[in-house]
């Protein structure tokens, strides 16, 4: 762990973006996550880290209410945006997806051209008045996403037929092309090799300053690099919560250190 | 010795094969599998398969080309006076087995021995009503000739199968022992145990491609054979379908494809749009329960026999659709019409098209889905864009799937849509298809040599390249979608 950079970030912590309370989820009578309480800073990368199958993945759903989509799936406990609950009844899930865009752990393009992937979220909530508009959002979409200078001569090609790392910048600038205020990445460079990987943690750093971004990772050099706060998972607790630099140098929880220094995972 | 005892004999003479060659290897190394190259087992089972397999093979062999071999010796015999007029010599030949199986049933019935069955003279017995005595009907009284060939056939096919025995329990020996000899420890039974199974699996894909082939080389033959006795250009660009059993008939197959075309078009409109329907309300919306209930529920509807969906449509759907529709609007009093067979049929495809758009549609990956609803897609919106382009080409080659087995169908078109070759848009108008015309060709007593019957074998042609076209063209859509996602 002797090449972690632990810069210390400055954090805004009274501009928080998400909070959760209480938050318990169930698959069927499987208790997955239980009594989580975390606050989501805005303009900040949080990351969620803990050993395979403590829930990191199945908390970070609940924020943009994709395990509505799994059937057998039960969250209970309140979860605010804005301070604004999204599991109230009022609140249509799809627009909440549209506010809180999510990129997976394995690179998930479409089936289409690469601007259709892009054009995709604008298109389906009506963002765009005119052709000319959707063509600059595409355009200014691929370019935050350090994408555009590869793609620009290919934008009609299919998006299957890029790299895989080129195909995880294009799914993230197809999740932020529907203006999200959160981004919600599930592991996005663990299918990706260490060029790309670099290239993605360098823009994740970019979008920090327009979105919260809040990733799962599996690697703690990467979180240590990336994010400006962790939260340690395991077994479906919320360990320990707090500044990166804080979490990886000075653990409070006997857990988090066995997990950090390598004893658990 | 009957080919039964016969079978039963090398059967056991395998059995007991399998036993010692089992004890044999085993006591080659005293005892102890361990230095042996094959499980004792192994060396059982190579002995039996060597005693079995040759003997039975040949005896199968044998037992197939006999009758062949003794029909063309025997025929041979028959001098052109045993011939009546206005007979042929097959069914001269079919008198000569008659008379022999009444011979068997005499030796049989009667005690008479081989001696007393030589003796037998037909003009100066009266051996019809004898033969008749032990239940074997001979229409004429019996000539010389006739009884001297029946005679020659019995001796010549004991004589037939006393060979084919010996050969066989000679090959069977022969297995036997030379397999016995060659177990040693070092023996690879195992390895000809293997080659024995690849050897029986490739014999049995063959029968299958074999019997293709057969079927596509007596269709191409007899096809070839009308066309010498009816010009092609008239088969296939004549438009009237006029069949004459005096002879000068039109034999133009397009009235019959338009039919074919027609029924099958209709059908497709009622199938495609209701089965990729159910199979994304399968695939996409309904619960587990619902699925498991509802996906076996549709395939029923495959499993329903085609002339219960012909009576169907003879009885319920032809009428209702007459008194509603045709007569209201004035477009005929059918009631066999192309809609009635296109509607009923249509129903029929439904599951062909919704079971494998259903798995076609499954097999689009997960994270499709999750990428769609992460952006803020609802479900319809995701099946519309992203699910249903990236299952487009399994869906299309699952409709033409459906499209072959429309063409293909006959019952349901006999039934509801009549029997009239007709050119005709009007869809409540009776007309027919290629399928149903081969069966009336074929049924009726007609000499199989005019091109009126003939016919049929080149309208099945056609069908076969039509559909088989049709099928290697979805198979190669199908797997190209395949590849999209390995
Ligand atoms: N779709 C699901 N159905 C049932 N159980 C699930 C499902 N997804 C996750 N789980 C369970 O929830 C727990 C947490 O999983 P997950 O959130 O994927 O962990 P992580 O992302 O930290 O590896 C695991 O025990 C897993 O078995
Ligand atoms: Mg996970």
């Amino acid at each position: 762990m002797n090449d972690m950079t632990l810069t210390e970030k400055p954090v805004n912590a009274s501009d928080i973006k998400i909070t959760a309370r209480n938050v318990q989820v169930y698959y069927g009578t499987t208790h997955a996550i239980k009594d989580v309480d975390v606050d989501i800073p805005d303009r900040t990368v949080t990351a969620f880290i803990g050993p395979s199958g403590c829930g990191k993945s199945t908390f970070l759903r609940c924020l943009n209410r994709m395990n509505d989509t799994i059937s057998i799936c039960r969250v209970t406990g309140n979860i605010a945006l804005d301070g604004q609950d999204i599991y109230d009844k009022r609140v249509d899930p799809v627009q909440l997806r549209a506010k809180v865009g999510m990129v997976f752990q394995k690179p998930n393009p479409f089936p289409k051209s690469i601007y259709d992937n892009v054009a995709y979220g604008p298109k389906i909530h009506g963002m765009t008045r005119s052709r000319a508009e959707l063509d600059e959002v595409v355009e200014g979409c691929l370019r935050r996403a350090a994408l555009w200078n590869e793609v620009k001569d290919r934008l009609h090609a299919p998006g299957t037929g890029l790299s895989g790392g080129q195909q995880q910048r294009l799914c993230i600038a197809r999740a932020i092309a529907t203006s999200p205020e959160v981004l919600l990445m599930d592991e996005p460079c663990s299918a990706l090799d260490p060029i790309a990987t670099a290239q993605v943690e360098e823009l994740i750093d970019e979008l920090r300053s327009q979105f919260s971004v809040v990733i799962v990772t599996h690697s703690m050099q990467q979180a240590a690099r990336v994010s400006q706060r962790t939260a340690f998972f395991h077994l479906g607790n919320l360990v320990e919560y707090g500044e990166t630099g804080h979490i990886f140098t000075n653990p409070s929880d006997p857990r988090t250190e066995s997990y950090i220094t390598g004893r658990i995972g | 010795m009957s080919v039964g005892v016969l079978t039963l004999g090398i059967l056991a003479l395998a059995g007991a094969g399998f036993v010692l060659g089992r004890k044999r290897a085993l006591s080659s190394v005293s005892g102890d599998p361990r230095n042996l190259h094959s499980l004792p087992g192994y060396h059982g089972q190579s002995v039996a398969l060597f005693t079995a397999i040759p003997a039975l093979l040949v005896m199968l062999i044998w037992l197939l080309l006999q009758p062949l071999f003794l029909e063309q010796r025997i025929a041979t015999l028959l001098t052109p006076a045993d011939i009546p007029d206005g007979s042929s010599q097959a069914l001269v030949m079919s008198d000569v087995h008659r008379v022999a199986a009444g011979l068997d049933a005499l030796a049989a019935k009667d005690g008479l021995s081989e001696q007393d069955i030589d003796l037998l003279r037909a003009d100066l017995s009266d051996i019809r009503s004898r033969l008749a005595g032990v239940g074997v009907a001979v229409g004429d009284a019996i000539k010389p000739g006739v009884l001297t060939a029946a005679k020659a056939y019995r001796l010549q096919s004991a004589t037939g199968r006393l060979v084919m025995g010996a050969l066989a329990l000679l090959l069977a020996v022969t297995g036997f022992g030379w397999s016995m000899r060659r177990i040693t420890p070092e023996f690879r039974a195992r390895n000809v145990f293997e080659r024995f199974v690849v050897a029986l699996l490739i014999g049995a894909s063959m029968v299958a491609v074999l019997t293709t082939l057969g079927i596509l080389l007596s269709l191409v033959f007899e096809t070839r054979h009308f066309f010498q006795l009816y010009p092609a250009r008239d088969f296939f660009f004549s438009l009237t379908w006029n069949p004459q059993f005096r002879g000068g008939s039109d034999l133009g197959i397009i009235p019959l494809l338009w039919g074919t075309l027609y029924v099958s078009f209709i059908a497709l409109l009622v199938a495609v749009p209701l089965g990729l329907m159910a199979a994304i309300y399968l695939a996409e919306y309904a619960g587990k329960k619902t699925r498991t209930l509802a996906k076996p529920l549709i395939e029923v509807l495959a499993g329903i026999p085609t002339i219960v969906y012909g009576l169907f449509a003879l009885i319920t759907v032809g009428p209702a659709l007459r008194d509603w529709f045709a007569q209201p609007l004035g477009l005929g009093s059918s009631a066999s019409s192309v809609m009635t067979a296109g509607l009923v049929m249509g129903v029929m495809l439904i599951p062909f098209v919704s079971s494998l758009s259903d798995d076609i549609i499954n097999a689009v990956p997960q994270s499709m889905r999750d990428g769609s609803y992460g952006l803020g897609a609802t479900k319809s919106e995701t099946v519309k864009q992203v699910i249903l382009p990236a299952a487009l080409p399994g869906i299309v080659g699952a409709v033409l799937l459906a499209a072959s087995r429309a063409i293909g169908e006959t019952m349901i078109v006999v039934m509801g849509a009549g029997a009239a070759a007709r050119l005709d848009l009007n869809p409540f108008e009776a007309m027919t298809t290629v399928t149903v015309k081969i069966v009336s060709q074929l049924t009726g007593d007609t000499e199989f040599a005019s091109p009126e019957t003939l016919v049929a074998f080149a309208l099945g042609l056609t069908l076969f390249v039509l559909t088989l076209g049709l099928n290697v063209l979805a198979l190669y859509v199908v797997r190209k979608y395949r590849e999209q996602y390995e």
